[in-house]
């Protein structure tokens, strides 16, 4: 076992394991770091989304990307960063075209999630209204790229029966888009799919078939703010394909 | 705002669905203490269509898709001290929005000439002096005049207008919980 050291939180000290991850020891510690493209035991974290932020060395940094060191002094709450975070999540909302009346994930999304508990009533920037595609080809997922934030957790975080990836980026700069697979989305079992759309952080990914399940009041962040909500995503057994026995 | 005084209150639809000013009427027995703080000038729900003083508050309703839509929403800046985007569609466009990445012509076609309740021999896209001009995209108020205030929602719930109106009134900054700021 490692032995403990010390990190400063908004000048909380804090006893810590080398190389745990920021937003976990904080968590533990009673601090609240919002995330966006992070969840707990993800492994390797994206660090795409960077709502995460914190300062560091006087440096803006992404706190899921960061490891425990000895005597770090981080600054996670100030006026200066809250307004960040606020318009890193503008400038998700601006980016793609999120109508969230219209949209199955809505009360259930991360992204609105955060825009609640940030209190944003309004972007800053100008909306950009991009013209992306709705692909409707597999049978199993409708994929929405007008909502896609390309937070990476599709193509990094998710795998079928034989670990192969089914999600992929294509493009650059403004051009990069997240490609799928039909074809291996299409031999996905149901619970895979299950899995996938639970990843998914916005309503990108959605389930063919399923639409509106629940009212108003009784989705996810209807009534409790993304903070208090603990997000999980255990990964559907691995059966093995039938060619491999 | 001076407190025991009543506040004038002028609201419009432009391109949005009226669902904003139904919830504004969802406030039940509080629209009666209402009465009781604001004065209502130019609004549907009076049927009162232009301004014959300055006034307040302005809630505006629905994004700029036409150019009646400019000019209603040009005089409401002049005549209101203060302007509230209310709900979606004033704020980002709300689903009007969603033809914002089809070209006009097609849009129009789509509608008056390519139906297939449309006679293709008769298909004309209306136009007439008195009928105004679409624009090319559905822009949100904020992009065309200031806006002071953010309510977003589809439609905003009764309480959280109540909220906005009577922060104002009381000559507060408004203050919105958790629960009363929704984008659905």
């Amino acid at each position: 076992m490692k032995k403990k050291v010390n990190i400063t939180i908004d000048g909380k000290s804090i006893s810590a394991t080398p190389d745990d991850n920021i937003v976990e020891v904080a968590k533990a510690n009673g601090v609240y770091i919002p995330t966006l493209c992070f969840y707990p035991d993800m492994g390797k974290c994206l660090g795409t989304c960077r709502v995460c932020t914190v300062k560091w060395k006087r440096h803006h940094v992404a706190a899921c990307t960061l490891k425990v060191e000895e005597g770090m002094e981080l600054t996670v709450q100030s006026d200066e960063l809250k307004d960040l975070r606020k318009a890193l999540v503008e400038l998700l909302f601006v980016e793609g075209n999120h109508f969230c009346p219209g949209c199955e994930k809505s009360g259930d999304c991360k992204l609105q999630a955060l825009g609640y508990e940030l209190q944003m009533t309004v972007p800053r920037f100008h909306y950009r209204f991009n013209n992306r595609i709705i692909e409707y080809n597999s049978k199993k997922i409708l994929f929405e790229h007008n909502r896609c934030i390309l937070c990476k957790r599709c193509t990094h975080k998710f795998k079928d029966s034989k670990g192969r990836r089914v999600f992929f980026f294509k493009g650059k700069g403004c051009h990069l888009e997240v490609e799928m697979v039909t074809e291996l989305v299409d031999q996905l079992n149901e619970e895979q799919v299950d899995h996938l759309v639970e990843l998914c952080p916005v309503g990108a990914l959605l389930k063919k078939g399923k639409g509106f399940d629940r009212p108003y009041g009784e989705r996810k962040y209807d009534k409790t703010p993304v903070g208090q909500t603990t997000e999980t995503h255990p990964k559907p057994s691995t059966k093995k394909h039938k060619g491999l026995l | 705002m001076t407190k025991n005084k009543k506040v004038s209150l002028a609201t419009i639809s432009l391109a949005g669905c009226f669902g904003c000013h139904m919830s504004f009427l969802d406030m039940d027995m509080k629209v009666v203490d209402l009465v009781d703080l604001v004065d209502l000038h130019t609004s549907p729900f009076n049927d009162l269509k232009d301004f014959t003083q300055k006034v307040d508050v302005g809630l505006i309703e629905g994004g700029v898709c036409n150019d009646e839509n400019v000019e209603r929403l040009r005089s409401f800046r002049k005549n209101c001290k203060i302007l509230i985007s209310l709900g979606e569609c004033a704020i980002m466009g709300g689903l009007p929005a969603l033809r914002n990445n089809i070209p006009l012509k097609d849009c129009l076609e789509e509608a008056y000439v390519n139906t297939p309740t449309t006679d293709t021999q008769k298909g004309i896209i209306p136009h007439h002096e008195d009928i105004p001009k679409i624009l090319d995209k559905v822009y949100p108020c904020h992009e065309v005049v200031k806006i002071d205030y953010f309510l977003p929602g589809c439609p905003p719930s009764a309480d959280a207008i109540w909220q906005i109106l009577t922060d104002l009134i009381h000559g507060k900054e408004p203050q919105l919980n958790y629960g009363q700021i929704k984008y659905d």
